[in-house]
């Protein structure tokens, strides 16, 4: 497949997750929307792995390896984004009993 | 039109209504159901490019790990008693305005960018199986690898302390 059609799907659900953050105010889904840009970062550095291998000629070679350990590594961390991120978020409806992001504009109380 | 191509505008037109159901479902819990359909997707698109251990890995850690988290909570809090207080709609628009014009600046740089004859590969290529990938985690990237059990660790002992009842 050419690269730009990665390209521009990847876009567009980066500009999809963006526009989630942006609109939302539940902050578990504003959550998930980071997560969604997260992903469309990932499909993008496979099908550039893939692109650099296809580019480096020789079947045997290992270009593009990095990119998909890069992949995993990203994954790696959003594991334990999550599970720190889950962990204020329920402290924090266990505090203001709702998870809107607009209760929270004073960081006091 | 071959199934390769197929395949892929399937699982981008799947992949795309999904991360749109997301945004626009009332619901959390809808909205964490469609965010699972979206990581089969890409899923699927890492299948088509012959990434097999990246698609496993996506289904395992997103759609199995940290999706059912996601759900826990949201179905622990009974988000469904707080009712939306105040809308504000040009905040909304505001908001889809600023990421269209992100999403239109980032096409108009890269549409005729310099990768535009550059092909991704499909269906075949040997990268993307376990053998070559762990041959090269467990060689080159070692240390990151371990770093990266520290770091879990560390973010164990945080959830911990950050949910514990005080």
């Amino acid at each position: 497949m050419p690269i730009n059609y990665y390209i521009f799907l990847s876009l567009a659900l980066f500009a999809i997750g963006m526009i989630g953050v942006l609109t939302r105010r539940n902050a578990i889904i504003i959550f998930m929307c980071v997560e969604l840009m997260l992903n469309a970062v990932n499909l993008l550095l496979v099908a550039f792995s893939k692109m650099h291998y296809l580019s480096a000629g020789s079947p045997f070679s290992t270009a593009g390896t990095d990119g998909q350990l890069f992949v995993f590594f990203i994954m790696v961390v959003a594991a334990a984004e999550v599970s720190v991120g889950l962990a204020i978020i329920v402290m924090m409806y266990r505090n203001i009993h709702s998870v809107d992001v607009n209760f929270l504009n004073r960081l006091k109380h | 039109m071959s199934v390769t191509q197929i395949l892929f505008w399937f699982l981008s037109i799947l992949a795309l209504f999904g991360a749109i159901m997301v945004v626009v479902s009332r619901n959390p819990v809808h909205s964490v159901l469609w965010l699972i359909m979206t990581f089969f997707a890409i899923s699927g698109h890492y299948i088509v490019l012959n990434a097999q251990f990246l698609a496993v890995v996506n289904i395992i850690v997103y759609a199995g790990a940290i999706m059912v988290l996601f759900l826990f909570v949201i179905m622990l809090m009974n988000l469904n008693k707080t009712a939306a207080p105040k809308r504000n709609r040009w905040l909304k628009l505001a908001g889809g305005i600023a990421g269209g014009c992100l999403m239109l600046v980032l096409v108009a740089a890269l549409r005729d960018s310099e990768l535009k004859g550059q092909f991704a590969q499909v269906n075949t290529g040997d990268i993307g199986l376990i053998k070559s990938l762990g041959k090269e985690l467990f060689t080159t990237y070692v240390i990151p690898f371990e770093l990266s059990s520290i770091l879990f660790l560390s973010a164990m002992v945080g959830a911990v302390v950050l949910g514990k009842k005080d």
